[in-house]
């Protein structure tokens, strides 16, 4: 055999070199952590979930390039992605599969059928679950000591909204009084909608129609017509992307005019690819909403991150951005990817560094209590804050017509 | 009670709709007249001709009623193609199995589809995208109106080519006996690749018409499939009229349904007509007697 050449000796030899050098170096190098990071990248919901990946992305880089988790000997954190396949089914199989890689815990869910199956499943082998979006109040409902929602649930976003709805009619000389409610008929919207329609009388208005349409729709022109026949003064939608953007070209198309949209956790209406496509259909819609908090610093810097390669900037980023490093957080004061350590931590955490506008985390019955929404407005192309007052960057144009 | 025009206006929106989905459900109900499957890669090639749509538009600035001029000749040669290339060999002769290939086709087109250009959901700002025909109180938006007047056209142009011309005749004589049609000299595997073809060149029309007003995700085409398979039932397999009447009719029920049931209601008449037809004329309205 001739095969013992120059160049296969000096290989052998460099790969023993790397041998002997090697051990310094898995000392110094703990075994890294293994996160879930579970979001709907396929199905109805897939673009949800791609923005919330990549908030998830931009922290688990973040968090190694900073060195890992310090306590445990700078540990890396490891992604173990799960696609939830826009259903509550696809969602469980993906927490089997992570138990089964033995995760530390797992982030995301985006849509609440999702959540309420995933966490529920996560519960079993306590692996601690924070809830990325997820706003359906059953969610922290449970008693489930494992899941923690870091954003607020419905039942604070529409108390938020309707409180600051009322604020701006009455600066306006109470224009609005009848409410049309658009919504989409899985359990967020109708949940929120049945919240509406009993808060909104409370408040003076009156509810002419609620009217609830499926994910995925074809056409919303019967939902338009309907809104074209009741004439109503306010129009309030919660539905996902796609659906709005649908129902705000064909308003726009049938010269339906309210004198507000006011978007309440819309999937459109503080979407930037939404407004920069649709400018016309998009101008003066309000939305109370996930936003991220544009006082902090990181926030520019996340979202010049997330803009990079031509996506739209989603609240879905920020939030799971946020979201992993709450975990990453706990597994750092805990010191082990012990889930029961991990877990603990959660529960007592009160944690700062995020970019959304809520203070440090406080959970009760897992629901972080400081969490809020935002109140937005799409002014001439570009997205701006009206709600809270401390940071808001515009007034808002109500009545718009 | 709804006043008239409301009414009105969801009865010509049904129609409008109803057109499209007819176009949709032609190629499908051509392919399963002579080639005797369902395709189920319907949906994705329907969802890959409205990425075709946004490219032409989003990337090199052709208008979508244009791009029909490019697309519908592309995607006869893709649609030829696949059967030729991929589903005939594949199949070995056996019908079962074009309907598990088609199946797969579906996955790979839809997950290809997805890798390229992520689950974003796009759509293209035409400058005739808002514009509406005034008809008293009715406001018909101009391209569903074009939209409407094309399907028509494209339907009479499929009837004129089953019926004047050679290939036409061939492809009826191939959906009667195949075998037959073998012995008299025709290229059976050819015109099985043909039908392919002008069913994959019906859905580029149905995309270039549906772009001005709808929208693409890589799960946008889904959507339309079962409406289009529905409509294939009540006009009766293989009638390229049954698929027109079937379609507008579809349409019509869906959005006065929608209208006064509520979008989510709505669709539950779509099938209730799909189960009343198989269970008192499992051959449509105008299938022949099996």
């Amino acid at each position: 055999m001739n095969r013992l050449n120059r160049r296969t000796v000096l290989q052998g030899a460099g790969a023993s070199a790397a041998l002997i050098a090697a051990p310094g170096l898995v000392r110094a190098q703990a075994a890294p952590v293994k996160i879930g990071i579970l979001q709907p990248v396929t199905g109805a919901l897939a673009q949800d979930g791609e923005y919330g990946r990549l908030g998830a992305e931009i922290a688990l880089n973040e968090i190694n390039a900073a060195g890992g988790i310090k306590s445990m000997g700078g540990a890396a954190l490891q992604m173990v992605f799960g696609d939830a396949r826009s259903s509550p089914e696809g969602g469980t199989a993906e927490v089997e599969r992570m138990q089964a890689e033995g995760v530390a815990g797992i982030v995301g869910g985006f849509a609440s059928p999702i959540v309420l199956a995933a966490s529920q499943a996560a519960s079993r082998y306590d692996i601690p679950y924070v809830v990325d979006v997820g706003v359906s109040d059953q969610i922290v409902n449970r008693g489930l000591k494992n899941t923690f929602r870091f954003g607020p649930g419905f039942g604070t976003v529409t108390s938020t909204a309707l409180e600051n709805l009322s604020k701006l009619n009455d600066a306006a000389g109470k224009p609005a009084k009848t409410v049309v409610i658009v919504h989409e008929d899985g359990l967020f919207g109708s949940g929120m909608a049945k919240l509406l329609n009993e808060r909104l009388p409370q408040r003076g208005f009156e509810v002419m129609e609620t009217i609830a349409h499926p994910t995925p729709s074809r056409d919303m022109s019967n939902v338009a017509l309907r809104i074209r026949a009741l004439n109503p003064d306010l129009v309030i939608p919660s539905s996902y992307y796609a659906e709005f953007v649908l129902l705000a070209r064909t308003m726009q198309q049938q010269r339906i005019r309210p004198k507000g949209v006011y978007a309440i956790l819309n999937g459109a209406a503080s979407n930037f690819r939404f407004v920069k496509e649709f400018p016309d259909a998009a101008n003066l819609v309000m939305d109370c909403n996930h936003w991220a908090d544009p006082r902090k610093p990181r926030t520019a810097q996340v979202r010049a991150l997330a803009e990079k390669d031509g996506r739209f900037w989603l609240y879905n980023t920020p939030l799971n951005y946020s979201c992993v490093k709450l975990l990453a957080d706990a597994i750092e004061r805990a010191g082990s990817a012990d889930r029961a350590k991990v877990t603990e931590a959660l529960a007592n955490s009160n944690f700062a560094d995020h970019i959304m506008p809520y203070g440090p985390t406080k959970f009760v019955n897992g629901q972080n209590t400081g969490a809020a929404p935002v109140n937005t407005q799409v002014q001439n192309g570009d997205i701006k804050v009206i709600f809270p007052t401390e940071f808001a960057d515009a007034k808002a144009v109500f009545p718009a017509a | 009670m709804l006043k008239l025009d409301i009414f009105l206006s969801a009865l010509a929106n049904g129609l409008m709709t109803g057109a499209v989905y007819a176009l949709i459900a032609l190629g499908l109900t051509l392919v399963y007249g002579v080639l005797h499957i369902i395709n189920f890669a319907h949906g994705a090639m329907l969802t890959a001709a409205m990425f075709a749509v946004f490219i032409c538009h989003a990337w090199l600035g052709i208008d979508p009623y244009l791009a029909v001029f490019i697309l519908t000749p592309l995607f006869f040669g893709l649609g030829y193609a696949i059967q030729r290339l991929v589903i005939s060999p594949a199949s070995h002769g056996d019908d079962s199995n074009i309907l598990l290939v088609t199946l797969g086709l579906s996955i790979i087109i839809e997950n290809g589809l997805l890798m390229g250009f992520r689950s974003d959901t796009r759509s293209i700002d035409v400058p005739y995208g808002f514009s509406v025909i005034e008809i008293g109180n009715l406001f018909l938006s101009t391209p569903k109106v074009i939209a409407f007047v094309a399907a028509f056209v494209v339907a009479g142009l499929l009837g004129l080519l089953l019926v004047r011309t050679d290939t036409g005749k061939a492809i009826r004589a191939v959906a009667k006996e195949r075998t037959g049609a073998a012995l008299s000299g025709i290229d059976v595997e050819h015109i099985y690749a043909v039908t392919f073809g002008i069913g994959a060149a019906c859905l580029a029309i149905a995309a270039c018409l549906l772009m001005p007003t709808f929208l693409v995700n890589p799960r946008a085409g889904n959507a339309f499939v079962l409406v289009a398979f529905t409509i294939v039932v009540l006009g009766g397999m293989g009638s390229i009229g049954g698929a027109l009447i079937g379609g507008l009719i579809i349409g019509v029920v869906e959005s006065l349904s929608g209208l006064y049931f509520g979008e989510s209601l709505g669709q539950i008449g779509i099938f209730l007509i799909f189960i009343l037809v198989l269970l008192f004329r499992p051959t449509g309205l105008f299938g022949a007697k099996a």
